[in-house]
């Protein structure tokens, strides 16, 4: 197995073992294969491009191919400890309702996201007037798939708006490492090229 | 109950092919059938291909479509042909007859040897004919689940099928899921859809309106409704395709002529193709039993046995699925596949879909499809694995 992408181990050390974990958007499904070899997780995947849902499968994943704004409802109450949506958030074309649906599917979620605060973005548009392209944002603008970014402040906001309580949250440095933040500071929403969050729905289920 | 040997209809074309094993059940194993009648004496025909092992925990039982039968990887002993699933079942294949215990069985209502209309009522002594009762897919799986019994197998590790062989391996696992490790179906739908009904009945009609039919006495009578079977198949075998495959395969190309020949004798290809279909056909298969197990898809509805929602057939389910469909299938297509899909996943079910890029349409599930193989294996192995199989 070749090691995990650190944003994905990150992730992986906030799943306790033997979880039952929803992986939304799994792509090719590294951190699903490596949460069932070393968690022992009864994992299952849901993943939007058709080649990586059969190269999941073949790797003996359960995944189906399937669209996370228009099939999450689809999906019991709290049936999986955790859901996961891994840099997945700002491509969906309904971040709220898919955060919603998240906290709705899982007893725990976890979300990681780019951050559009981080200082580089806002020297792109600030001084040169142009559309962002740096490392976690490479793409154009007329050909992004990231067509709702947001701002570690951003979605601080939503996850009070969903009813979310933070149970951690880490910056992610351009180099891949993991430092805890606090969510509501202003340093990471400069700093951290991304975050990832734990989150829990207030009881309302 | 006691093992039989096998009764074909034909003559074996194939002696040295192997024919199979066949258990005549009794009285003590009647079967209670969905229409409310009951077979008190009935036959299971049957092939098996690889060692049961000593946990009895590596069979496999494979289900057949419409017009299989129970010789998936072995030589055909009536057409001399080899099984209809070379691909998939035998040694070092996705179904792995070096690791896995396969067995197949003719199904109820079929004509080469399991309990159909073309068999001789035990109380009669003369062909069942139209008084065969209605079968459904359920009764299928039941009589299935009797013949496991009979072999010693308790828990099967996969139930896989295509087509209506999907639709025994969906049904297996809302009836007896405790019994079904994994499934796996492929190219299927959990209710036979108005259009797919729609092309049985114009089969059905087709071979009804031959004289020789006889209001279904014609083995009484001595004759073969060949005419009407023939074209029942050769509309059928045509949804089994797909408007670019008959294209790549025959266009507009003239069969042993330069021009058309202002008559209606075969001009084009795909015409004697066609006809060579039909004919084929019906060399091995029975009238009746076309009738009755088409009439057993039409029935199928999953949902309807639970309330009209799929999601409560698999409530608390522990078997695995993985579901495959084909993107040129338009007889099952994706959509209904993928209903299949959601439906599992909203009785949190653990879950497999892919669909596979393919132009040959419905019959691409029998044919030589790598990305199946690559997802069937992988599927199979992590199943075999998680059982404790070498």
């Amino acid at each position: 197995m070749t090691p995990l992408r650190p944003d994905l181990a990150a992730i992986a050390a906030m799943i306790p073992d033997g979880a039952r974990v929803l992986d939304i958007g799994c792509g090719d499904g590294s951190l699903l294969e490596h949460l069932v070899a070393t968690k022992k997780v009864d994992g299952r995947g849901l993943e939007l491009s058709q080649p990586n849902v059969n190269a999941c499968v073949a790797r003996g994943l359960a995944v189906i191919q399937g669209d996370a704004d228009a099939d999450l409802h689809e999906y019991p109450s709290q049936v999986f400890d955790v859901a996961i949506l891994s840099q997945t958030i700002q491509a969906t074309r309904h971040p709220r309702t898919v955060l919603i649906e998240l906290l709705r599917i899982g007893r725990r979620t976890v979300v990681s996201l780019p951050n559009f605060g981080h200082w580089n973005v806002r020297l792109h548009l600030g001084i040169h007037g142009r559309m962002p392209r740096t490392q976690a944002l490479g793409h154009a603008w007329y050909e992004t798939p990231n067509i709702h970014l947001c701002t570690i402040a951003d979605f601080v906001a939503l996850t009070r708006d969903a009813g979310a309580t933070i149970e951690r949250a880490l910056a992610l440095s351009a180099s891949g490492r993991t430092y805890p933040m606090r969510a509501d500071s202003w340093g990471p929403n400069l700093f951290a090229e991304g975050a990832i969050f734990l989150l829990r729905p207030v009881a309302r289920f | 109950m006691a093992e039989t040997a096998p009764k074909f209809l034909r003559p074996l074309s194939a002696p040295g092919a192997d024919v199979g094993r066949a258990i005549g059940f009794g009285p003590d194993d009647a079967l209670t059938l969905d229409c409310g009648r009951s077979l008190e004496s009935w036959t299971c025909a049957y092939t098996t291909c690889g060692t049961l092992n000593a946990a009895r925990s590596n069979a496999v039982l494979v289900c057949h479509a419409l017009t299989g039968d129970q010789f998936v990887a072995g030589a055909h002993p009536v057409t001399g042909k080899p099984g209809w699933w070379p691909a998939m079942v035998g040694p070092g294949k996705p179904i792995d007859t070096d690791r896995f215990f396969v067995v197949c069985a003719n199904v109820l209502g079929g004509c080469m040897g399991t309990s159909g209309p073309a068999e001789i009522d035990p109380a009669t002594g003369e062909p069942y004919g139209l008084t065969f009762p209605l079968v459904t897919i359920r009764d299928m799986v039941r009589a299935q689940a009797k013949l496991l019994d009979a072999l010693g197998i308790g828990k099967v590790l996969c139930v896989a099928g295509g087509s209506m062989g999907g639709m025994q391996a969906l049904q297996w696992a809302a009836l007896y899921p405790e019994r079904v490790v994994s499934a796996m179906p492929i190219a299927t739908a959990a209710r036979h859809s108005a259009q797919n009904i729609a092309f049985h009945e114009v089969g059905r009609q087709a071979i009804m309106a031959d004289p020789q039919w006889r209001g279904g006495r014609y083995q009484k009578d001595g004759t073969q409704p060949s005419k009407g079977l023939a074209v029942a198949r050769m509309a059928a075998h045509i949804t089994y395709l797909s408007e670019a495959a008959l294209q790549r395969k025959f266009g507009r190309s003239l069969q042993d002529r330069a021009e058309i020949s202002f008559a209606f004798a075969p001009d084009f290809q795909v015409e004697s193709y066609l006809h060579h279909q039909g004919m084929s056909f019906v060399d091995r298969f029975d009238a009746n039993s076309y009738l009755y197990i088409t009439r057993a898809m039409d029935y199928f509805d999953l949902a309807a046995d639970y309330g009209g929602v799929l999601a409560e057939a698999f409530r608390g389910i522990r078997t695995r699925f993985c579901i495959v469909s084909f993107t040129s299938d338009w007889l099952f297509p994706t959509i209904e596949n993928k209903r299949i899909a959601h439906a599992l996943s909203a009785a949190a079910a653990t879950v497999s879909f892919v669909e596979i890029e393919s132009d040959r349409g419905h019959d691409a599930f029998l044919l030589d499809e790598p990305e199946m193989f690559a997802a069937l294996r992988g599927f199979l192995n992590a199943v075999a694995q998680s059982e404790g199989l070498e």
